[in-house]
């Protein structure tokens, strides 16, 4: 059982969290630019390394959402940050 | 039988013996024995049954490595399926009954399939039966195989309690390793946790005995509990800690007598593994029969219960710890001849018969030991004891990751350093011996100055012992399942050469022993027939739990009502009261009929209530998600597909969620109460999910200081008043007159009784409703007022069932059961924001993809049905002639009491382009006749909305 840092609530087990997203992913927009197979690479295509990972994770009971550094080997956690928001 | 008692000695009180039965057979043992420990001294020596073959099988060891003496126990605390009879207390009247025997372990029938044998090589059942056919041949298999049997009237209580804790040192076992890690730990002030699995601390000091620094062990075992104690740490025996798992946190389950088990989650700063080793059996013919034991299991229960195993013994070996055993059982007067495989060793015990340089090929009996071949020889014996070596218990090092070395000196898989957190010390680490293990826990404690000093030093000049191709006979290397060298060979020479291939093929190790006894002998033979190095060949992957614990441990509390906990209405007493059903919907419990009957016909006659004057009913589940802030607006147009930054205030408007794949994630009500201020209505089951769609776009995609997103779901009590005397009853009840007088689909808020309220002209039945909440500290107050006015007014409470059926009269849907996985808000009719909206929103690329395109997608619709039952939900729409291929699927289906007809909704492919079409619904075999209609079956013109 992995232990998490919410930036807003402190450490707390896995089980209060949830993946969204792989971090730096860009949502492809607008969507008459957008074509077929770059919005299925968007939707469903994800580089889930091996090592090094770069992620969004939500922490369920508060809904803050952050990006977190781990290596998806060993379970290192490197860095938990708040989102930047819209100015980041 | 060959075991037998000593007149004194041991751990047992000979003034208290208890009776028990073994397979019906009356036995008699003392308090301080375990089921082990009492059959060995009193019991046949045959007990139970090999998995396969059906061999006897008799005790082989004294602890979590026992893989034959496995029974099926009665006693005092309920019926315990597959203990192992090494690990549980006997209790007075206990009945044990070997298990994958018929009718007994002595006379099992299916013994018989010992003269298969040859035909029952490794793979024998995949290749045989998966080519004629796994499915008409697996009952017969099962019905032969397989251990223990399940008791169905056997509920266990749900009373482990589970335990969190934190510590700054786990030491994991706590014989000489673990204790003087323990002692130099918590001498530096450190808080300590000392765990073993057994029932007192010492591990095999327990049995072996010691010198540690000038006194007996027992002295400095006893120091080091006060030490830990004082220091603020915790010793616990009968405890297993049973999983590593990730960050540190470790499991263990604790037994307590005559209370409950703990189930503990330790999160240990530091930890160190000092497990100790189990003794490997030889290989040699017939090395199953009964009566062949681990030479160490035999010292156990000599000092420990006073129990010896035979008269007549013979103990191979190839190491220095079997001379203390040897000499042991001579001293109890049984006859023993040590055969030593290697031609030098220390000097024979006193009245001992030693044999160097001699090998055990064979041993004798038909059912049981009765001699043994040694070098060529005879040599008479009741009882072989074997030490093929140590296996270092290395199981929780690799759960957390660690990778092992081989380590030529101990004949065995150690941890390699660094590849893990933990540290290792002792016979875990090979470190075999009295005075390596003090010196390693010591230093594994972050000792300083001198470690602990043994009496005795020395390492024990173990050999390797292997298993031998060129012997003839079986050889087993697991006992359980049945797998002898022969099937490995034949593994290999098929291909299966990696030792995970191995064990599936074979079913190698994969016992309930996990493979302690033998998955070196495995690895042995494979890298003998290959030629490859034993760390080359590899080993198996480790996974918790290190001994089989009982499911009701770690289920804990989370049981029955506790397992997944409802939530609950704040007016559930008022409900109860006026005879309210409960049932669980979307997670809440809540009245699906009111009073005594048959439920459908209650469910009829409140729906039909509800259509002639007024029916009342809890929304309270309803979400309330706030959504507040001068951004509010934004964050809702691009979350929802219909946009809400038009709404007025004071209005309501329906409106969908969808997932970023376009399909519909929820529907439901927005209120708009002022300009800068939301509440969306999430349907009851989606509340969390549609907070975490707008908490995520609040925070990755717009400004998060702008808006705020608060769910109060659970603070408001909400009572929907809907029929035609709606209004009338809300008046009599006493509700502000400007709110009564709000247009359809309007809302408003104030304050009422002095607290607030709020009215939503909302409907979900198509009649006119009044959608009711007040803070749910105020929801007895509101419901006592509408109680006071409703027999005026013919009113009647409706559960759930009723609104169920209201609604679908009206074609509204119920999003994941009128909608699934593939559903697109275009196809239920709403298709008008993906041809008309310009801006971006969530899941908006998503409904215009080739498959989002198509004319024949699946489409919501009505169905008309012959008859006055209604029709089955699920059941399949098929063309009335030519091919019975799926074109959709009925999804909610009721009786309406108001149309005196069956309804039902249905996803039927291009459905909107079929209505007047004529359908067969087939269900399990049969059909009916359908004809497609729109989805709303009543008052289409929407009359009934103002009453
Ligand atoms: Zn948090």
């Amino acid at each position: 059982m992995q232990i998490f840092t919410c930036p807003f609530c402190g450490p707390r087990e896995e089980t209060e969290f949830h993946f969204a997203a792989e971090a730096g992913k860009h949502r492809p927009e607008p969507a008459e630019e957008v074509s077929d197979a770059d919005w299925a690479d968007y939707l469903y295509l994800n580089d889930a390394p091996k090592g090094a990972a770069r992620e969004v994770w939500v922490h369920a009971t508060c809904g803050e959402f952050f990006v977190m550094t781990r290596d998806t080997v060993t379970r290192e956690i490197t860095d938990v940050t708040a989102l930047p928001g819209r100015d980041g | 039988m060959s075991g037998w008692r000593l007149p004194s000695g041991g751990g047992i009180d000979r003034d208290k013996p208890l009776g028990f039965t073994f397979d019906g057979q009356t036995l008699t043992g003392f308090e301080g024995d375990t089921l082990a420990s009492a059959l060995l001294a009193s019991g046949p020596r045959i007990l139970g049954r090999s998995f396969k073959y059906h061999r006897p099988r008799g005790l082989w060891g004294m602890g979590g490595e026992e893989p034959n003496a496995i029974l099926d126990v009665t006693g005092p605390d309920g019926f315990t399926p597959n203990a192992r009879a090494t690990q549980m207390r006997l209790r007075d009247g206990m009945a044990l009954t070997s298990v994958n025997a018929a009718p007994d372990a002595a006379r099992d029938r299916f013994g018989i399939m010992d003269l298969a044998h040859r035909f029952l090589p490794a793979g024998f059942y995949y290749k045989t039966f998966m080519a004629l056919g796994w499915m008409r041949w697996e009952p017969m298999i099962r019905r032969m195989a397989g251990l223990g049997r399940v008791d169905p009237g056997h509920h266990p209580a749900a009373d482990a309690v589970p335990m969190n804790a934190r510590c700054d040192l786990l030491v994991i076992g706590a014989g000489p390793a673990g204790l003087a890690a323990a002692k130099a730990a918590a001498a530096q002030g450190r808080a300590v946790w000392l765990i073993d699995e057994a029932g007192e601390v010492g591990g095999s000091l327990r049995w072996r005995g010691g010198q540690i620094d000038g006194g007996d062990w027992r002295e400095f075992a006893s120091e080091t509990v006060k030490a830990v104690e004082a220091a603020g740490g915790r010793v616990m025996t009968d405890t297993t800690l049973w999983g590593a798992f990730d960050h540190g946190l470790y499991a263990a389950w604790q037994r307590r007598e005559g209370q409950p088990d703990r189930h503990w989650r330790i999160r240990a700063a530091t930890v160190v593994l000092a497990a100790g080793a189990i003794e490997r059996p030889l290989w040699f013919a017939n090395n199953d029969l009964p009566g062949v034991m681990s030479a160490e299991a035999a010292l156990h229960y000599l000092r420990l219960y006073g129990a010896v195993a035979g008269r007549r013994i013979l103990l191979a070996t190839g190491n220095d710890a079997s001379y203390p055993v040897a000499a042991a059982l001579a001293e109890t007067g049984a006859r023993v001849t040590l055969a030593d495989a290697r031609a030098d060793g220390p000097n024979a015990p006193e009245a001992v018969e030693l044999l160097r340089g001699a090998r055990l090929t064979k041993a004798k009996g038909a059912r049981e030991v009765g001699g043994a071949m040694v070098e060529g020889g005879h040599v008479g014996a009741d009882t072989v004891l074997v030490s093929g070596g140590y296996t270092p218990s290395v199981h929780l090092w690799c759960q957390a990751g660690g990778k092992l070395d081989w380590n030529a000196g101990a004949d065995a898989l150690v941890p390699r350093p660094g590849t893990c957190s933990m540290a290792v010390a002792g016979a875990a680490n090979g470190g075999f011996g009295l005075q390596h293990a003090l010196e390693e826990g010591h230093r594994a404690g972050t000792g300083t100055g001198r470690a602990p000093r043994a009496a005795t030093t020395g390492d024990w000049g173990l050999i390797p012992m292997r298993p031998d191709p060129t012997l003839k006979g079986r050889q087993w290397l697991d006992p359980q399942n049945d797998v002898t060298l022969k099937d490995v060979k034949l593994a290999a020479q098929e291909g299966y050469r990696s030792v995970e291939h191995l064990k599936r093929y074979t079913t190698l190790g994969m016992a309930t022993d996990q493979g302690r006894s033998a998955n070196f002998a495995g690895l042995a033979a494979m890298s003998a027939i290959t030629g490859l190095s034993i760390p080359e060949t590899g080993t198996t992957t480790y996974r918790p739990p290190f001994t089989p614990l009982p499911l009701k441990t770690i289920a804990g509390l989370r049981r029955g009502e506790l397992f997944n906990p409802v939530k609950r209405l704040a007016l559930e007493p008022q409900h109860r009261a006026q005879g309210a059903r409960f049932r669980e919907y979307g997670g809440w419990l809540r009245p699906s009929v009111y009073g005594d009957g048959e439920e459908s016909t209650l469910a009829q006659a409140e729906a039909k209530t509800a259509r002639e004057t007024v029916g009342l009913y809890d929304a309270s589940p309803l979400g309330k998600i706030e959504v507040i802030g001068p951004g509010a607006a934004e964050l809702l147009d691009f979350c929802g597909y219909i946009r809400m930054s038009t709404l007025k205030p004071g209005r309501a408007r329906y409106g969908f969620m969808l997932s970023e794949t376009g399909i519909v994630h929820d529907d439901g009500v927005v209120f708009r109460l002022a300009e800068d201020r939301f509440i969306v209505s999430a349907s009851s089951s989606h509340v969390a999910s549609v907070r975490m769609i707008l908490e995520e776009a609040r925070q990755d995609r717009f400004d998060p200081r702008r808006s705020y997103i608060h769910d109060v779901t659970a603070n408001w009590v909400t009572i929907t008043l809907t029929g035609p005397r709606a209004g009338d009853l809300a008046h009599a009840a006493g509700l502000p007159d400007r709110m009564l007088a709000l247009p359809h689909m309007g809302v408003a808020e104030g304050l009422w009784n002095g607290h607030p309220l709020r009215v939503a002209r909302v409907s979900f039945t198509g009649d006119l409703s009044y959608e009711i909440s007040v803070p749910a500290r105020h929801g007895a107050d509101l419901h006592a007022r509408l109680e006071a006015a409703r027999a005026a007014h013919k009113g009647r409470w409706i559960g759930l069932e009723a609104v169920m059926i209201l609604r679908a009269e009206k074609g509204f849907i119920l999003v994941g059961k009128d909608t699934d996985g593939l559903t697109m808000p275009h196809d239920l009719g709403w298709g008008g924001p993906r041809d008309k909206r310009k801006d971006e929103y969530f899941g908006r690329r998503s409904l215009f993809t080739p498959e989002a395109c198509r004319e024949d997608r699946r489409q919501l619709v009505g169905l008309v049905s012959e008859g006055s039952d209604p029709l089955p939900v699920g059941a399949h729409l098929v063309a009335s002639d030519g091919p019975r291929r799926s074109l959709g699927f009925v999804t909610s289906s009721h009786v309406s009491p108001t149309l005196n007809r069956p309804i039902a909704l249905a996803l039927l492919e291009a459905g909107g382009s079929r209505m007047g079409e004529a359908l067969t619904a087939f269900h399990l075999g049969e059909t009916r006749s359908v004809q497609v209609t729109p989805a709303c079956a009543f008052d289409p013109e929407g009359g009934r909305l103002n009453g």
